[in-house]
Order: C-alpha cells, then structure tokens, then sequence
C-alpha cells in the first residue's frame, strides 16, 4: 500500500513544474482553463468534431472512410432513408430494414419503458419495508447488472434453447416445447424480458434512494390521520416520490431507445426483422455489411440523435423540476 | 399490498402484506439469480449431461465401465427378466437388442431388448470444461486487454474529469458557465450516434486494433464533470484559501487537497466508469477487428458465433467471464449500491 500511495505521489507531482509555471504566467481566472482544457480536448474531439464529421458523411456518398473522398449526395441518405410508400408498412419503404429498427424501437420502448418502471417501483416499494436480509436482497436484484451484455445473452440463450431448462418445465407441466427465439412474438417478449432483468436493478435502487429520501414525519402525520393506505400512497409517497420517477423514467427511455448488445447477440437481430433495433441498423449498414454505407448510417444516426435530443431535454427539465 | 404501498413497517405479528413481500423477494432471487446459478451448475457438466433433456439440476452424466479386451463401455442396469436388477456394460447395439456382457466376465455376451434397461447415472464435476478451455481459448489473453482498458481508462476518467470539476466549482472565469454548459450539452451525444466519425478519428490517429483506441473516447464524461463538480461545490473555499496562504500551488491545492476530500464522488463515479468499461461492446467491437486484442465481451461473442454446438466451453467461458464481477460485487456490494442510489438522489 506505501508503494502505491508513493507511486501515485510521484506521478502527481509531475505536472507540479509545468503548473507552476503556468500559474506565475496566467492570471487566476486563465488558470482554470488549464485545468479543463484535457476534458475539452476529449469532448472536441469525440463528442463535438464527430457531430460535424456526422454530417459531413450524411451529406455525401460512396464508401470511402475518408470525407474529402466522398461524393457530395446532398440530402439523398436521408431522402433514400425516408422514402416509404407507406411509412407504417417497412416493406414499401427503400430501405426496409431502417424502418423495421425503427417501429421494432417504438415498440419495445413502449414495452420495456412502462414494465421496467413498474417492476422497479414495486420492488423498491417492498425493499423499503423492514424486512430481514433488506441488504441481500438489495444485492440480488442489482447483480444483473454488473453482468456484460454478452454474458446476459448467453445465459438466456442456454436457458432458452429448445432443449433447455424452460421447455423441459414446460413440458412437465404437460405443455409442448417452444422454440423460443424462432417465434417472432415470442423472440420480442424475451427481448423485453431480457432488457428489463439486466437492467431493472439500477432504476430499483434509485427509486429505493428516493423513497428512503421521504422524510419519516410526513409518513407519521398521515398515520396518525389514519390515511386509508392508496390514499397515503397517491398523495404523499407517489407526489414525493416522482421528481425520481421522472429521472427513471427519462434515463431509461434513452437507454431503451439505444438498445443493442444484449438482443444482437440474443437473436442477432432475428426471426426475420423481429428484434433488429435501430442501432443495429446503423452498426449493420456502417460497419457489418460488405459495402460500408456510412451515409447511411450517419444519416440515420442523426435521426435518432434528433430523437435523443428531444428526451435529454426532457430529462435536464425533469432534473431541474427536481432540484428545484 | 395496502400496507405494502405505504411502507409503514409492521413491528411484532406479520400480517399478510409481510408475506407477500417476502413471496415477491424470493420469486424475485429466482428470478434474478436461478439464471446464473442454472449457468454455473450447466458448465460443470459433461458434453453427454449437457444433451440429457430433460436435463437434471446436478451434473450426472453416463457411467462407463472398461472391460478387458473392449475398452470403455458404458453402464446399464438391467430392469427386466431373469437379470433384473443386475449391471451389464453395452458393446454395441443391433436394432431393438443390445450385446451386453457382465464386466466381470467379458467373453460371455448377454442379448438384451433396449427398452429393458436404464443407463446407470453418477455425479462427476467436469472440471475439463474449464481446464481444456485454457488451451483453446487465449482467456488470460483477453482478461488482460479488458483489465487494462478498465483500469487504465477509469484512472484517466478520475484524473481529467475532476481536474475539469475543479476548475468548475473553485474558479472565477469568463468561459466557466458555457464550458459547464458545454459538458452537459454532450449528455445528448451518446456514443452511438457518433459511431462513424469515431472510427475515422480512431484510424486517423492510428487508433483502430489498439486498447487505447476503446479507451480514449469515453474518458470524457458529462456524467462525471457533473457529478464531481457537485460535490466539490460542497467543499469550503477557506480550505484552498488557508493552503494559498502557505504558498502550496494551485496544482498542489487540486491533489492534495480537493481530490483527497472528494472521495466519496470519486468513489461513485470510480464504480460507474468501472461498469461501463468492462461492460463496453458496441464501440470495441468496431474499433477492434483483430482477435489479439479482443476484450472478454469480444471474445466471448465470437466464439459464441462460432461453435454454438459446443456448449460445455461456451458456457464455461461466460462464467470464467462473470467470475471476477462477481467477486468483487462479493466484497463491496454494500459500498457499490449505496454509492449508486446517492448519485440517483443528487
């Protein structure tokens, strides 16, 4: 522990001269630009320029990686992208698949978002209670989460399998094997299954935090009111409780509309088109399929940043609601 | 569930909402874990026990006898007839009948009808799955390339986010309140959008098959700035002030100082970085083609692809992959889901 505790002095000190010369150079305020300045190169660089470079390959075509290489196109990616005789009907559109991601997302954000709010909520509700082994079972549920979204797939596609633990309680219950991922209707309910058990842990523990964050005197006073118990809960702990709910709600609609890992590696995107998602739209076109579209995927990347930006904003508003 | 809504705790007797809190917490274990548990007892399993359907909880798999002169054979016991009861080994099967013989004694063969018998079943850990696995699959190989862009990126994250936090919540200066702004606003670019243009900039700085071509991107996080410059906001200035008056310099002032007393966040911020990390698997799978460089998720996904039929090592492999999460959720469960749910409440 001594090593590392001189290891790190040592390397801190490093910066100690260069700093220090700065500081006698600059006036105070400047210095503070020094210390932001690492975590702006990154953002620019990663963040902002990739934005510009997005639009950039929106406007132009061919597969070239390079911009300066690339045919300007004008607005035709996203024309193409959009050219649907029926928009509610993926199979009339141009490019199909762009669609199918995009209905299959709203389908499962609906889904996903709704139960997975649901499940949390119940399960911090009897988390708050006083209950033995509170800590475990707190465990319990977030472990999931810690878990590569590889690993989640697997272990659910060995349960899944058709010869797997779920069609052999299946069947002893008389009920005949399905095959669980090859049955589109069924392939999607597990997709949501699935989503909501690797994640549900995390948005638990942040209703548990806000539950716990209501103060016990307010619960007091109603009890000594003799609230009936729905009452108590649809005006005092559900109203406390939604500045959280919202921030639930908000992280877990931009988190669902990227889904991705766990269901590639599920299904890969199948039956079909059943579980193909928007980003794996975009990771197919760009980087999967043997002519490289960046175009198109960046075409289609904007489009879903444009809908991404619309639910931060809600989440920055929420979050404001919440503080203040 | 009245009771249950309300979280009025019921001291002394239980009355039923206690029940039915307790039956969802169970249920729910079962739910949650089962899975994994399912997953570690199945890779214990040999090949054989693995293709048993229905398949049993614990690892049994077919006893084999060697029989002088015949090798291996395996194991019935015979249910029917006047052998009833005894065990005979199987040389070969013809049709409805089996040639068995008694292992005692190999030269006399017993004609058996098939459906007359039941292989005889025993427990055996097959700890092979894991040993052989070492040799067909580099594990120690990806451990490190996932480790190291775990370690290595969380220490960048910590270092060049609270350094930007300092400077947020301790510095008068013009560009303060856009460059905050500015952070925050990168809260709407999530790394999937700007896929595309991240592989350009990763093969322009020669980044593309590199761990550091996964590491730099994400150092940067809105999350971070946010949360740090939130709780060095909390620190007193009279602190920097009163080592200003010692004549200790401002860089001096950030790491012995600010840092030291921002623990807690940097803790949380510690565990995010950690779980992103060694979770990441979108953007390493398009920054990294070649296998050497593979991190745990890679390696896993593409040997998943490539022998779906051999479950033993499959199912091995994604536990030696969740074994060291799970060690550590071990030992700092309490630290690591009390430091999330107090970033939840800020």
């Amino acid at each position: 522990m001594n090593i590392l505790a001189s290891a790190y002095a040592a390397v801190m000190n490093l910066p100690e001269r260069p700093m220090r010369w700065a500081q006698g150079r600059l006036r105070h305020g400047r210095l503070g630009w020094v210390f932001v300045a690492p975590n702006l190169a990154v953002f620019g660089l990663f963040s902002f320029l990739p934005i510009v470079i997005d639009l950039v390959y929106a406007g132009t075509g061919g597969s070239q990686l390079l911009p300066s290489e690339r045919p300007y196109v004008g607005v035709e990616n996203f024309a193409s992208l959009l050219d649907c005789t029926n928009h509610f009907d993926p199979n009339t559109c141009t490019r199909d698949l762009f669609w199918h991601g995009i209905w299959n997302t709203l389908r499962f954000v609906v889904f996903q978002v709704g139960l997975m709010l649901g499940f949390s909520l119940l399960t911090a509700l009897v988390l708050n209670r006083k209950i033995m082994g509170r800590g475990f079972f707190r465990a319990m549920f977030f472990y999931p989460v810690l878990l590569s979204p590889v690993v989640v797939a697997l272990i659910w596609k060995w349960i899944l399998q058709r010869e797997g633990v779920l069609n052999a309680g299946f069947m002893a219950v008389g009920a005949s094997p399905v095959n669980w991922l090859l049955d589109a209707n069924w392939a999607f309910f597990w997709s949501v299954f699935i989503s909501i058990w690797a994640h549900m842990g995390f948005y638990t523990l942040i209703l548990l935090a806000g539950l716990q964050a209501i103060p016990a005197e307010i619960h007091e006073a109603a009890a000594m009111d003799a609230t009936p118990p729905l009452r108590h809960f649809r005006r005092i702990t559900w109203p406390l409780l939604m500045p959280s709910v919202l921030v639930v709600f908000v992280l877990g609609l931009i988190r669902a509309v990227q889904m991705f890992d766990e269901i590639y590696v599920l299904t890969g995107g199948g039956p079909g088109t059943a579980t193909t998602f928007i980003v794996q739209y975009i990771y197919k076109t760009g980087f999967a399929d043997g002519v490289r579209q960046y175009g198109l995927a960046a075409a289609a990347s904007l489009l879903l940043a444009s809908v991404l930006l619309v639910l931060t904003l809600l989440q920055l508003k929420g979050q404001r609601a919440k503080n203040g | 569930m009245a009771n249950m809504l309300t979280a009025t705790r019921g001291r002394g007797r239980w009355d039923w909402t206690d029940w039915a809190a307790h039956l969802y917490l169970l249920a729910g274990v079962l739910v949650m874990f089962g899975p994994v548990a399912w997953l570690g007892l199945s890779s214990l399993k040999s090949e054989t026990g693995l293709n048993a359907f229905p398949p049993t909880l614990l690892p049994y798999e077919a006893a084999t006898v060697a029989v002088e002169g015949r090798g291996k054979l395996r194991l019935y016991t015979i249910d029917t007839g006047d052998l009833a009861g005894r065990q005979l080994a199987e040389i070969r099967r013809v049709g409805i009948q089996a040639q068995m013989v008694d292992p005692k004694m190999p030269d006399i063969i017993i004609r058996v009808p098939v459906e007359g018998r039941t292989p005889v079943m025993q427990m055996r850990l097959a700890t092979e799955n894991y040993t052989s696995l070492f040799g067909r699959f580099d594990f120690f190989r990806y451990f490190w390339n996932s480790s190291f862009i775990t370690i290595v990126a969380t220490i960048l994250t910590l270092l060049v986010n609270s350094m930007s936090a300092f400077a947020l919540s301790k510095y008068r200066f013009s560009g303060r309140e856009p460059v905050f702004l500015i952070m925050l606003a990168t809260l709407m670019i999530p790394p999937t959008i700007v896929l595309v243009p991240n592989y350009l900039i990763a093969a322009q700085l020669g980044l593309t098959n590199s761990l550091w071509g996964v590491i730099w991107p994400g150092v940067a996080t809105p999350t971070g700035v946010f949360l740090l410059r939130q709780y060095m906001l909390t620190l007193p200035d009279e602190l920097l002030e009163a080592a200003r008056m010692d004549n200790a310099s401002e860089w001096r002032i950030y790491w012995r100082i600010v840092l030291p007393l921002s623990a807690p966040a940097l803790a949380v911020l510690a565990i995010f970085s950690v779980m992103w990390r060694w979770n990441d698997f979108l953007w390493p799978m398009v920054v990294l083609a070649r296998s050497e460089v593979y991190t745990l998720p890679l390696a896993l996904n593409s040997f998943q692809g490539e022998l779906t039929t051999q479950w033993n090592f499959l199912l091995a492999m994604t536990v030696m992959t969740l074994l060291p999460v799970t060690i550590i959720f071990a030992f700092l469960q309490k630290y690591i889901t009390q430091g999330i749910a107090s970033a939840g409440v800020k």
